[in-house]
């Protein structure tokens, strides 16, 4: 019942620092969007303005079609899970989630069957007499839900709310929050640094650079086609292999189909193989297997090139290729291997790494 | 298994606890069984003799009408130093845990009142409100409000609570400022996304989760007004006029002191000591319960 729109979003601190440099986009009914960055890129900021717990220096902030820029956060019909949760500690489970009815003039029966609806969803209806410091972590956290569910708010926003738990557990909520979103059909908006969290959940993925947008779109595009190359190793793990043109010319077959502007060549791991023969206008790289990490289903070679002088201009790290390789079969450590990939799979960049270039 | 240390003698424990023991003992219990002592006894004017009267001190203690005087000043007293500053300072409190520009200032310049001893305390305000020097005694007359605590009972009641809760909302203060900056901010975020306003959010949310600062700060408070605020009131009234601020603290010295009745003075002082003891139990008891969290 609400998108959620942002027109040239600034937020500019008193002391001069823009943290957030002018962002646009749309967030359509019912989509779950993620924004991705790393720390510092101001991710948690946009959604604080979003929240209203942040002013907002300039732009438009549009919650379904009202301009929310100087209502309070608790007229903007939004709900929020925090980080540590931020459950009500002197509160039980049931007066945690009943709070924001009570605040809102909810009769107390509606509070109770949509407190008791919530519990059954998230499998807390044993615990609704519980204070929060008897709980665990992951029931801390879906009770940090269930609060924001009983709300049943026009958009939910999350900010890192998975990344207090363990492994596994962050796993199966990461799962139980897609599912809930689907079933509920709010609109979410949910920061993350996880950039495997940020695929596995985004309809929208916001790539976040230094206050500013690097991409958005849907994470598969992204996956597949970054538009720059901080968003080529930011998203993907391990990242994409990353060397100045220069320094693949050689290897490149048909060098000369290479765009006159491009300065980087990107490849993902997984799309090199083992072979001798380089297909036509492909790449083929000599390596020495340096060191191997089997992961189970798959095997990451980390090589050295061999195929440039040492003299060379190139950084060490510029010199390390990736290869991932499926099963456990894998190369002796010190061994020479030959990985090529077909040109299909060969990801193009201006030498300052913000443009993509067709191949 | 954890191991733990065992100590086989029976000697070092003893031999560690002495110093801490021998301390408590020296300065709290002894003076506090001379003064249980001394209750029983009566000195002649001189002080050269005493002799045992059982509990003839208390029974004439408590056939003075001033000492019923005594006991409702301090109710009074205490009551109000107790609730306002405790009420201001949480009030400054709250101001200060706002991130204001000049607030580090403001949270330093809060604390010195704390700094100034009682005495000094009670002579400034004794001066800054004399009826005929007075700074602001002037100002008040000039209004035409015939202030005069030198003559005036409740004037000079107001003149001690004012002293008294100057000097220790700088206290209470600082322990409500740590209080609130110990509770998470998304906290009252999560409390603000949930539709409560500012004041709903205080009462609800930053007042339970202050609970604990304010039952320690209302024990230290009780005790700090029925013993420290001895040094503002013989500075500012003396107990006048006519003993309308005669505390039961302000009374054991004025009798045992200035009347030179140490035994009724003693008296008193066990009075009060269970007074006390007895408000500190309840406290624990039954408010410290409603405390948990």
């Amino acid at each position: 019942m609400a998108n959620v729109t942002l027109r040239n979003v600034r937020k500019v601190y008193p002391g001069g620092f823009e943290a957030i440099k002018g962002i646009d986009f749309e967030v359509g009914d019912g989509q779950f969007c993620v924004l991705v960055g790393p720390s510092g890129c101001g991710k948690s900021t946009l959604l604080r303005m979003v929240a209203g717990l942040e002013t907002i220096s300039s732009g438009e902030i549009d919650i379904g079609g009202r301009i929310v820029n100087a209502i309070e956060p608790a007229e903007r019909d939004i709900a929020m899970v925090f980080q540590n949760y931020a459950l009500y500690p002197h509160m039980s489970v049931y007066n945690n989630m009943a709070y924001g009815l009570r605040n809102r003039r909810v009769p107390e029966n509606e509070i109770k069957t949509r407190v008791e609806d919530a519990a059954r969803i998230l499998e807390l209806g044993t615990m609704l007499e519980r204070k929060p410091r008897q709980l665990s972590g992951g029931q801390r956290q879906r009770v940090a839900m269930g609060r924001a569910i009983v709300r049943q708010p026009k958009v939910f926003l999350f900010d890192e709310p998975l990344s207090n738990l363990d492994a596994k557990l962050r796993i199966a909520m990461r799962v139980e929050i897609r599912k809930l979103q689907r079933r509920l059909a709010t609109t979410a908006i949910y920061v993350t640094h996880d950039q495997l969290e940020a695929m596995t959940l985004a309809d929208i993925l916001v790539v976040m650079n230094g206050g500013k947008v690097e991409q958005i779109g849907n994470p598969l595009e992204i996956y597949q086609k970054p538009a720059t190359t901080f968003v080529a190793s930011f998203i993907g793990a391990p990242p994409m292999n990353l060397m100045p043109i220069e320094a693949v010319r050689a290897q490149l077959h048909g060098a000369d189909a290479v765009p006159a502007e491009a300065g980087q060549l990107g490849i993902r791991p997984e799309d090199f193989e083992l072979g001798d023969t380089v297909p036509a206008g492909g790449i083929g790289l000599d390596l020495r297997v340096d060191a191997i990490e089997h992961v189970g289903a798959e095997t990451y070679v980390y090589g050295a090139r061999q195929d440039v002088g040492h003299n060379d201009s190139l950084s060490a790290t510029a010199n390390d290729v990736i290869v991932r390789l499926p099963g456990t079969t894998a190369p002796d450590i010190g061994s020479r291997i030959r990985a090529v990939a077909p040109r299909t799979k060969l990801h193009m960049f201006s030498a300052d790494g913000r443009q993509r270039l067709a191949v | 298994m954890e191991k733990s240390v065992v100590f086989n003698g029976k000697l070092l424990p003893y031999l560690l606890l002495a110093p801490q023991l021998a301390i408590t003992l020296i300065f709290f219990y002894w003076p506090a069984s001379q003064a249980i002592w001394q209750s029983f006894l009566r000195e002649d004017a001189f002080g050269l003799n005493s002799e045992f009267v059982g509990l003839e001190n208390y029974q004439a203690l408590f056939a003075q009408p001033e000492y019923y005087t005594a006991i409702g000043t301090t109710v009074v007293f205490s009551s109000l130093v107790t609730v306002l500053s405790l009420g201001v300072a949480l009030l400054f409190a709250t101001q200060a845990d706002k991130n204001l520009k000049g607030a580090s200032v403001y949270k330093t310049l809060m604390i010195w009142p704390y700094a100034v001893a009682p005495a000094i305390a009670g002579v400034l305000w004794f001066f800054i409100f004399h009826p005929t020097l007075g700074t602001l005694a002037r100002p008040l007359r000039f209004m035409g409000f015939n202030w005069n605590p030198m003559l005036d009972g409740t004037h000079a009641m107001i003149l001690v609570v004012m002293a008294a809760v100057w000097k220790q909302v700088a206290y209470n203060f600082l322990f409500f400022l740590a209080g609130l900056q110990a509770i998470p901010k998304s906290v009252i975020e999560a409390g603000a996304i949930d539709g409560a306003g500012p004041l709903r959010r205080f009462w609800t949310i930053i007042f339970p989760l202050l609970s604990p600062t304010t039952f320690f700060l209302l024990v230290v408070n009780i005790v700090y007004v029925f013993f420290e605020t001895f040094g503002i009131i013989d500075a500012v009234t003396a107990g006048g006029p006519a003993g309308s601020t005669t505390t039961m603290v302000y009374k054991v010295f004025a009798d045992g002191r200035l009347g030179g009745d140490l035994g009724g003075s003693a008296a008193q002082s066990v009075v009060l000591m269970v007074i006390v003891i007895a408000l500190t139990a309840i406290q624990f008891r039954y408010v410290e319960r409603k405390v948990q969290y």
